[in-house]
């Protein structure tokens, strides 16, 4: 599948984002950090840009991004509709952690509510996220039980390093934000290796021979093209590049993704202010890089079955 | 919504392709384009058409593949357009309700207004039967040529899609797929016209009649006349001109 970046980086700042607004809100929620103001408004804005920008960048990929809203009406079927509204009503809680953390300096009462729905609306859009491209049949690689949990276990792990960055900025951070970052890492790391494992194993779905029901006569290739310079769908759909390199590309995204964040986020607990924020940063800028290639090859590597009517053997 | 409609549609409106007769001259893709770039979803793209690389929408494309190796390989004229599933995915899938699966025929079309050109259906589609007009900003994708086979300016022979009308080889068939008895229905009855891509669950509405068996005893499998004839008119003159030239 051709990458838009508008998509990977809707998508990964989305999770970025959610993934930071959800521990940060269980984390003044459960009094594990006290609501400081400055470091809310912080947390708040940075989570809030990245959402916002993410959603908005995933409009400049659109035809017509002056009917945008209309994607939010057609919730029964669709869950690119669900993700619209569901990003639409995770708002809500947001401003609600917003105004007792940042305004009130105290959260209480409904904005206690509120910093817990926080973290169950940030999940669910991250999960409709994830089922915008699993509910796809003719895409196998993503038509797959574990993509879903993959988007909302990626937002968590790179939303509880980016948290832990911040509060390493403010001097508190600690074992406890250290060890959501690093579980939250291991955990997206075993998925998505166990994801790999499960694609790199799975029979084939289609074939050319099924596509074009010609395998009767034996093995199927395309003789003459339909047309003489490639058309929508095989731009669209036949990107190629990517795969040629992804076990390279993923012997990457382990290190940037995984490996180096965990070094980090773990070291800097036992290091002073300065080499603890400085290893923070590390692993901030680790992820990112390493998260924005994980999407990259998400897309790059998938296989669309149209492209066994173009040459493909199997999908 | 983008839900689709209650199954089976009294009308199941589609086409049956046979392979078997397809000679592979383009005329129907052709005939599509010069029809519907005037039609529901007109204008259609046409970029750099007399260039290095043209691009554009197209509703019906004709691949051609060889298939088996030897002398039971066959070459196979194949053209593919918009299937009109029962279970059509990129239906499902539309954020906006624009792409829809009406509930009387069972055509699949996009209400160009409502698109937002997201390019999902396209995704969702694994026929490769929609394409993105970047002109327009909006997904395009076969009508079954309602603007014809409803039409009632045209005369009634008329009233069939633009691909169908023009086939020379007749390989093109439409009709009423829902009923049993109908000219289509028993063609794929007869024939034992299949699926593209069973796996994918979409429940396709067009078929496709598969290629027929080879026929046997004629042509390559028939000695050529023998050049040194035993007896007969022609014996004698084999004899007599080779006894001739090696005198």
């Amino acid at each position: 599948m051709h990458p838009a970046y508008s998509i990977i980086f809707f998508t990964t700042a989305s999770g970025l984002g959610y993934g930071l607004l959800a521990v940060a809100a269980v984390f003044v929620g459960t009094g594990w950090l006290p609501p400081v103001r400055e470091l809310g408004a912080i947390i708040i804005l940075v989570g809030t840009v990245l959402v916002t920008a993410g959603l908005l960048s995933s409009t400049f990929h659109l035809g017509h991004p002056e009917r945008a809203w209309r994607a939010l009406t057609q919730f029964r079927s669709s869950w690119l509709s669900r993700e619209g509204v569901a990003a639409v009503l995770a708002y809500v809680p947001i401003a609600g952690l917003a105004w007792g953390w940042v305004r009130l300096g105290e959260v209480a009462g409904a904005w206690l509510v509120a910093a817990w729905l926080t973290p169950v609306l940030a999940a669910v859009t991250v999960y409709c996220t994830g089922m915008i491209y699993a509910s796809l049949k003719a895409i196998p690689r993503w038509h797959h039980p574990l993509v879903p949990w993959l988007y909302v276990m990626l937002g968590l792990a790179t939303g509880a390093v980016g948290f832990h960055l911040v509060v390493a900025m403010f001097g508190a951070a600690n074992f406890r934000s250290a060890g959501v970052a690093v579980a939250g890492l291991l955990a997206a790391a075993v998925l998505k290796i166990g994801y790999w494992r499960s694609i790199d194993t799975a029979d084939p779905v289609a074939t050319a021979e099924t596509a074009t029901g010609l395998g009767g006569f034996g093995n199927v290739r395309p003789l003459d093209p339909p047309h003489t310079a490639p058309n929508y769908l095989q731009k669209e759909m036949g990107y190629r590049v990517a795969r040629k390199h992804a076990r390279k590309l993923r012997k990457i995204t382990l290190v940037t993704l995984f490996a180096i964040p965990l070094i980090g986020v773990a070291l800097s607990v036992f290091a002073g202010f300065f080499l603890g924020a400085a290893l923070a940063v590390i692993a901030g800028l680790s992820v990112v890089l390493g998260i924005l290639i994980e999407r990259w090859l998400f897309f790059a590597e998938a296989v669309h079955v149209v492209t066994l009517y173009y040459g493909e053997k199997a999908a | 919504m983008t839900s689709l409609p209650a199954q089976p549609t009294p009308k199941r409106l589609g086409l049956v392709i046979d392979l078997d007769t397809c000679v592979g001259c383009h005329a129907c893709a052709v005939n599509c384009k010069e029809w519907n770039a005037g039609g529901y979803h007109a204008p259609l793209t046409d970029f750099d058409p007399y260039g290095a690389a043209p691009d554009g929408v197209w509703f019906n494309r004709i691949h051609s593949y060889e298939a088996g190796t030897g002398a039971d390989a066959r070459v196979v004229n194949f053209p593919k357009s918009c299937l009109h599933c029962d279970n059509a995915p990129c239906v499902t899938v539309c954020p906006t309700g624009a792409s829809y699966k009406r509930g009387s025929d069972g055509i699949v079309l996009v209400e160009e207004d409502k698109c937002i050109g997201c390019k999902l259906c396209s995704w969702a589609c694994p026929y490769g039967a929609r394409e993105f007009d970047t002109d327009a900003g909006v997904m395009k994708k076969c009508t079954l040529c309602i603007d014809r086979i409803y039409n009632e300016n045209l005369e009634e022979v008329d009233r069939v899609p633009a691909c169908v009308a023009t086939c020379p080889a007749s390989a093109r068939h439409f009709g009423d797929l829902g009923d049993p008895n109908s000219s289509v229905s028993r063609l794929v009855a007869d024939r034992g016209g299949y699926d593209l891509m069973p796996e994918m669950e979409c429940a396709p509405t067009n078929k496709y009649l598969p290629v027929r068996e080879k026929t046997t005893g004629a042509g390559a499998t028939l000695p050529l006349e023998d050049a040194s004839p035993e007896g007969g008119f022609l014996g004698w003159v084999d004899r007599l001109l080779s006894d001739a030239s090696a005198a």
